[in-house]
């Protein structure tokens, strides 16, 4: 689009553009910044940058917390969860978007409620249940969880690009004597990769950054995520503000560092996921 | 907005020996999504009709909880209290984080340079855990040693610095306002999404009608991006009631200070979770409030999804 802007009210355009990206990235360096201080100089100014660089602080967050146990979990629980939503969502909505029996319609539709239903508020049947299946202090509940609860969207989505794919393609594969599990793992899942990678992201940032879950499923230190995690260490630590931001830091690190390997896939897997 | 046209529907009719086993294909998802999905919420709701002692189901009790939480002391006033809170937050956020979203979306869509940079800059708070958000502003707003009443004093307006989170006139704000830098980003992109989804020759004809500056905003742009903020409206309502973890992170699950803080899923949590109101947890009262905060958030977000496709249609 070209419109006419003039030369001043571009330089506002600039002006608060930028400075919001300040706002938006200020405290993220600050808590960066703020994990290589010492306590003396974090509380004598706030602002001011470290004077030295060393890696103890991390040394000591690995020594007082178990943050690789933390990580770990974070990892087995993310990943597993994310591959379970990816290969089920897409065998269902295979079987939604290629097959039409009677039921077919209902059991999309009976999956697409599941976009409007808010998980959380099922939390106490969810524990008694948990508690039931003896899964409580055990990552297999979050994993479950996460599965079931992203399940609605994956479905969603792939659905739709099911339909966006000829059926001819499957139908070569068929004459060539395929089966329907080999037309779906050599034909169909390369094809989709790209809404794939969508249901992906969208369910791994949700997966990772999860608290209240654990929260809720999770008593034993060794066994809880990094979100949670990071409430035992403001839970013991609570003067080491060194400590905390160290903490906080290592934290966020994982997400960010693959945020910038694939920014554009981020931001675009995340809204075509909130505009489809 | 990515709506792209429907093709004609095309499906398969299996054949051969193993025909049956295209069956399996949708077990796995639907058995884990029923089983911790929607046999969770049925239960809530069932739940909500019984007398609880601990986690032990009574009694078949009717709409008992229901009335309890209206018109009993204090849950009725922990209710509306709570309740009061969420509004605010979703007006806040509408303002703010919509606010500040569309207009940098704007911004980008007139084409600013370094809008690669801009975008991932914006996005980055969404990338953290919420728990790491509120922990990370806790510290920022702390009243002794934190940055933002430091930041005040060295720019000369030491008089604005205060115990932001600790001023009963003050927590909420503080904490609306953290989501809402935690929530720009992703806002600003499904405005620009909208903005870019515009036809060229829409603009292009109204400019020759000749729309321009305000007018062309508000009479030809923001009409044509209702989709987008329709989607965000909804999304903004659903957050704002569901809202737990940032006021859990930096006020605790009793929404300090004296409540100023709390909100409906705060409240749920204490029910459930934790004994408040001076008795044991209250699995009873609790569900029944999640019933009611299910039907506030699924009501409203079914009525504006109901308009949109109205509107879409009419297009």
């Amino acid at each position: 689009m070209d419109l006419k802007t003039s030369v001043s009210t571009r330089a506002i355009q600039y002006a608060l553009a930028y400075l919001f990206v300040l706002v938006a990235l200020y405290p993220i360096v600050l808590m960066v910044a703020s994990s290589f201080k010492t306590n003396m100089e974090i509380f004598a100014n706030p602002l001011s940058l470290p004077q030295s660089f060393s890696l103890d602080i991390y040394r000591k967050l690995w020594e007082v917390v178990p943050f690789g146990d933390f990580l770990l979990n974070s990892v087995i629980v993310s990943v597993t969860s994310v591959v379970l939503i990816a290969v089920f969502s897409a065998m269902a909505a295979f079987y939604v978007a290629r097959f039409s029996y009677r039921w077919t319609g209902v059991l999309y539709f009976f999956f697409l409620v599941g976009l409007m239903i808010p998980i959380k508020l099922g939390i106490v049947p969810l524990f008694l249940l948990m508690k039931d299946l003896g899964l409580l202090n055990s990552l297999w509940s979050l994993i479950l969880i996460y599965t079931a609860s992203g399940i609605p969207i994956s479905v969603f989505i792939l659905t739709g690009f099911f339909r966006t794919l000829p059926v001819e393609l499957e139908e070569a594969a068929r004459i060539d004597g395929c089966n329907h599990f080999q037309v779906f793992w050599r034909v169909l899942l390369p094809l989709i990769r790209p809404a794939l990678g969508t249901v992906v992201i969208i369910n791994f940032i949700s997966a990772w950054n999860d608290f209240f879950f654990p929260l809720i499923f999770i008593q034993e230190d060794a066994l809880k995520t990094i979100p949670v995690g990071m409430m035992v260490l403001f839970g013991e630590y609570e003067t080491d503000w060194s400590l905390l931001f160290a903490g906080l830091t290592l934290s966020a690190l994982p997400m960010i560092v693959v945020f910038l390997l694939a920014s554009r896939q981020f931001m675009e897997g995340l809204t075509a996921g909130a505009v489809k | 907005m990515a709506n792209i046209g429907v093709p004609k529907r095309q499906t398969i009719t299996p054949k051969g020996r193993l025909r049956w086993i295209v069956h399996l294909f949708p077990l796995p998802a639907l058995i884990i999504y029923a089983m911790f999905v929607v046999y969770p919420i049925f239960s809530a709701f069932t739940y909500s009709l019984y007398e609880w002692n601990g986690i032990k189901q009574g009694v078949f009790v009717g709409l008992k909880n229901f009335l309890t939480l209206f018109s009993v002391e204090p849950f009725n006033t922990m209710f509306w209290n709570a309740f009061g809170h969420n509004v605010i937050y979703f007006l806040v956020e509408m303002i703010v984080q919509n606010g500040i979203a569309f207009t940098l979306a704007f911004f980008i869509y007139r084409k600013l340079r370094g809008s690669g940079f801009l975008k991932v800059a914006y996005f980055m708070p969404r990338l953290l855990s919420v728990i790491v958000v509120g922990f990370l502003w806790k510290l920022i707003l702390n009243p002794n040693y934190g940055a933002l009443n430091t930041l005040l004093t060295n720019l000369g307006l030491g008089s604005w610095a205060k115990p932001w989170l600790g001023d009963p006139d003050t927590a909420l704000l503080a904490i609306i306002l953290v989501n809402c830098w935690f929530g720009i980003g992703f806002a600003m992109l499904i405005f620009l999404a909208g903005l870019q989804s515009i036809p060229e020759e829409l603009i292009e004809a109204a400019r020759l009608d000749g729309a321009k500056g305000i007018s062309m905003l508000v009479k030809i742009i923001l009409p044509l991006c209702m989709p987008a903020i329709t989607i965000m409206t909804i999304f903004t309502f659903i957050q704002a009631f569901e809202a737990f973890e940032l006021v859990y992170a930096m006020q605790g699950s009793m929404g300090e200070p004296f409540r100023s803080t709390d909100t409906l899923a705060v409240y749920f949590y204490r029910l459930a979770f934790s004994s408040a109101g001076g008795g044991d947890v209250a699995i009873g009262l609790g569900s029944a409030l999640a019933v009611v905060l299910f039907a506030i958030v699924a009501s409203v977000s079914a009525l504006s999804l109901y308009l949109m496709r109205k509107r879409e249609v009419q297009h």
